[in-house]
């Protein structure tokens, strides 16, 4: 069987380089992306803990659902905002959506 | 078991990599694709074969297809000689870095993290019944299964308004 530490540490990578594509791309899909990959690290730490911990119930799988619905509704108006910037400002570039700077 | 483990983690890991290196955006989505991949075979691993098949069929199904879509809409940005990464990229590779040692050595620390194997699934218990039966059950989890679907309406609209240009002026 496998170790419950090698699910975690590898939720703990891909999370990792998530955050590292959150703070270092410049394109803001690119960011969105990122956010994407912590949120999968997330739901295989979920599945995993419900696996090795209460695998008769179905609580980490309610979880790791409950995630999917808030990830797809965080996509829909995150791109609807990028698309929204990309008309108006014609870029989207993070480092060039200045407005809100005071 | 254990080799399947690593191959699919390599994949994972490796493409979750490319995602947030490589130049070209469209590249990068299907990138994400490969992961996405990877990490529904680890939930085929973890015996949930519900969530291994919502993971295919939402994420790589809808939100992939729907970066793209995203990336080409906003093609005018993603010419190839631009540099993908922003000036302070090695402080966030640190930064990166410094929050895998620090989750790696809270996880160290707690007594669980030297379970060596799961324990056996119950025998004859259908779960894709029992999850089914629990989303829609009073008693169990049927106010956040609600709570979602009104999130996922909220976001629908929202996401029209905010990306129709011509009814907001």
């Amino acid at each position: 069987m496998i170790p419950i530490s090698w699910y975690l540490i590898l939720a703990a990578a891909l999370f990792s380089i998530g955050l590292f594509g959150v703070l270092a791309r410049k394109n803001a899909v690119a960011i969105l992306l990122g956010v994407e990959l912590m949120l999968n690290a997330v739901n295989i730490n979920l599945v995993t803990f419900w696996r090795y911990n209460a695998p008769e119930t179905v609580t980490g799988q309610v979880f790791a659902i409950i995630v999917f619905a808030v990830a797809a509704a965080e996509v829909a108006v995150g791109l609807a905002l990028i698309i929204s910037i990309y008309r108006n400002r014609n870029t989207i570039v993070a480092d060039d959506l200045d407005m809100m700077k005071w | 078991m254990k080799i399947l483990f690593l191959i699919f983690a390599a994949i994972t890991l490796g493409s979750a990599f490319m995602v947030v290196t490589t130049k070209k955006m469209v590249h990068a989505a299907f990138w994400l694709i490969a992961t996405l991949f990877g990490v529904a075979a680890l939930y085929a691993l973890l015996n949930a074969g519900f969530i291994a098949m919502v993971q295919i069929v939402v994420y790589v199904g809808a939100i992939a297809i729907l970066f793209i879509f995203a990336v080409m809409l906003t093609r005018k940005d993603l010419r190839d000689n631009a540099k993908p990464l922003n000036k302070n990229w090695t402080w966030a590779a640190i930064f990166a870095v410094l929050s895998f040692g620090g989750l790696f050595s809270l996880l160290r620390q707690w007594p669980g993290f030297s379970q060596a194997g799961a324990p056996e699934m119950a025998a004859g218990v259908d779960m894709v019944t029992e999850l089914g039966t629990a989303l829609v059950s009073p008693d169990a989890y049927i106010l956040p299964f609600e709570v979602a679907s009104v999130l996922l309406l909220a976001a629908l609209i929202g996401a029209v308004y905010v990306a129709n240009e011509a009814k907001n002026k």
